[in-house]
């Protein structure tokens, strides 16, 4: 047996020991990524073998946490692919705009970017006041960022260039205020947006959804935890609802095509339909 | 049977020629695919394939997730993401934290490739101004690939093919052109 046989032994192992001890589901994550991650992890702890991780991860809550870091990646950016933001603007926004109210939800949120990022563009589009913006992960230390919004200062360049790209009727500098080597977010920006913990992979559908934002979190997933997720997402959102994915995310709906319309293929927006096919005659 | 399943290349700076001369070496009759991760910025895509697709009569496109690894294609890493390859012979993004102050970077290619491919693949770096890559083609190596490099005084950037040999006994080091012409051999 290779020393790879092995190893992916291991990991079968270890994948089954996480998701029994503490109920995360990783085992249908992308191999190719958690065999990085871990490997990394290894590297380090300073410990020789994956096998070697498992009796530590039973016994030491405290450990897993660490895994549960090393395994979401939470790397993101404020208007991160400004021409996504440009274009839910010109081509969501004015559909938004006809409901009273909306509610968001931007799924694997990582450290609050992209939420605050929605926040300020629905700010500048008049839709502050008439929504209410959910922002979700598995990660409870990238959550906590997220709250404090609090980010390097050295990052505020690209955001600035990022922002600027996406369309804006302000400037960035409005929405945070800079001390030392960080930035701390505007509190308006943070009263509007609900940081809470998410498990795509095992919790439930908690609201009904206007407009979706899962980007560059079920590139992690394998196929069939993929479906099963758009499924989820699909189910939290209203008929004529926006789901938007990251913009080398494909959206391959298992459950049957026909169900969307694409608003934007190369930004990858796309518009739950308000009538099924086959639905309207039925009627 | 053949021995060689899949080839991956990696370079930076300089690099787009140097892929030119490289893919104008393989015919049609070339029957692996080619995965290139290639440092670059955003606006350089588009062009890129046009360029590339000039030099050859393989299919030149970026490698998109979940894809099916086909013969006889050039794929080439999407900017900003990192690719990796699956057990299925498919491809995997990842946006993760910078390696070697890259991303895509060649290392995070050449290891999931090895795992993958084991003595069934073959790994080229190619001219850069960094180090990635080198690490990357050690375990190609460790895994019982083998390692072609460009030889550094022929690279426009020799840092990177330079560092490649200090990190791996590399089983040929070659022009560019003579990588094509060995890679038709394979
Ligand atoms: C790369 S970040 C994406 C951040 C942001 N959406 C973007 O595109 O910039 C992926 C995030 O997904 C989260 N994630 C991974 N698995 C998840 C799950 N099962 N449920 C919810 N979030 C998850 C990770 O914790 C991580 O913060």
């Amino acid at each position: 047996m290779t020393s790879g046989e092995l190893e992916a032994i291991e990991i079968d192992l270890l994948l089954e020991a996480v998701f029994r001890r503490y109920g995360y589901d990783f085992r249908s994550y992308a191999r190719a990524s958690v065999v990085r991650r871990l490997r990394l992890l290894l590297e380090q702890s300073g410990i020789a073998s994956v096998g070697e991780l498992i009796p530590k991860l039973l016994h030491e809550p405290a450990f897993f946490q660490e895994l549960l870091f090393a395994f979401s990646i939470t790397v993101s950016g404020m208007f991160r692919d400004p021409e996504f933001f440009r274009s839910l603007r010109e081509n969501v926004v004015p559909l938004l705009k006809t409901y009273p109210f909306i509610r968001v939800w931007v799924a694997g949120c990582a450290c609050g970017e992209e939420a605050y990022s929605l926040a300020i563009l629905l700010k500048e589009e008049g839709l502050a006041a008439h929504s209410t913006i959910y922002a979700t992960d598995i990660n409870d230390q990238a959550l906590a960022v997220a709250k404090e919004g609090i980010y390097p200062l050295r990052q505020v360049r690209e955001y600035t260039e990022n922002y600027q790209k996406s369309g804006p009727h302000d400037s960035f500098s409005r929405y945070y205020h800079a001390s030392h080597d960080h930035i701390v977010m505007n509190r308006e920006l943070k009263k509007s947006i609900t940081f809470a913990n998410h498990n795509l992979v095992s919790d439930h559908v908690f609201a009904e959804m206007h407009l979706i934002l899962c980007r560059n979190v079920m590139i992690y997933f394998d196929r069939e935890l993929k479906d099963r997720v758009l499924r989820l997402l699909d189910s939290s959102l209203i008929r004529g609802g926006f789901l938007c994915l990251g913009t080398k995310e494909s959206l391959r709906f298992s459950c049957g095509d026909g169900r969307h319309d694409e608003i934007d293929s190369k930004n990858r927006i796309y518009r739950k339909r308000v009538l099924e096919a086959g639905e309207g005659r039925t009627r | 049977m053949k021995k060689y399943r899949a080839v991956v290349a990696g370079c930076s700076a300089g690099g787009m020629q140097a892929v030119a001369t490289l893919l104008a070496q393989l015919g049609t009759s070339f029957r692996l695919p080619l995965i290139i991760v290639q440092h670059l910025h955003r606006e350089q895509g588009e062009y890129l394939f046009r360029f590339y697709s000039s030099s050859t009569h393989l299919k030149v496109q970026e490698a998109s997730e979940r894809e099916k690894i086909l013969p006889g294609n050039v794929y080439v890493a999407p900017p900003d993401y990192h690719l990796l390859i699956e057990h299925d012979e498919t491809f995997s993004l990842s946006v993760e934290e910078k390696v070697n102050f890259c991303r895509p970077s060649i290392d995070v290619l050449f290891e999931s490739a090895a795992d993958v491919y084991g003595t069934a693949l073959a790994g080229v770096v190619l001219t850069g101004a960094n180090s990635d890559g080198a690490l990357g083609l050690k375990r190609i190596k460790d895994c019982g690939g083998l390692t072609l490099v460009q030889r550094p005084e022929t690279a426009q950037f020799p840092e990177m093919p330079r560092s490649a040999l200090l990190c791996v006994h590399a089983d040929q080091v070659l022009t560019t052109e003579e990588i094509g012409r060995f890679l038709m051999t394979l």
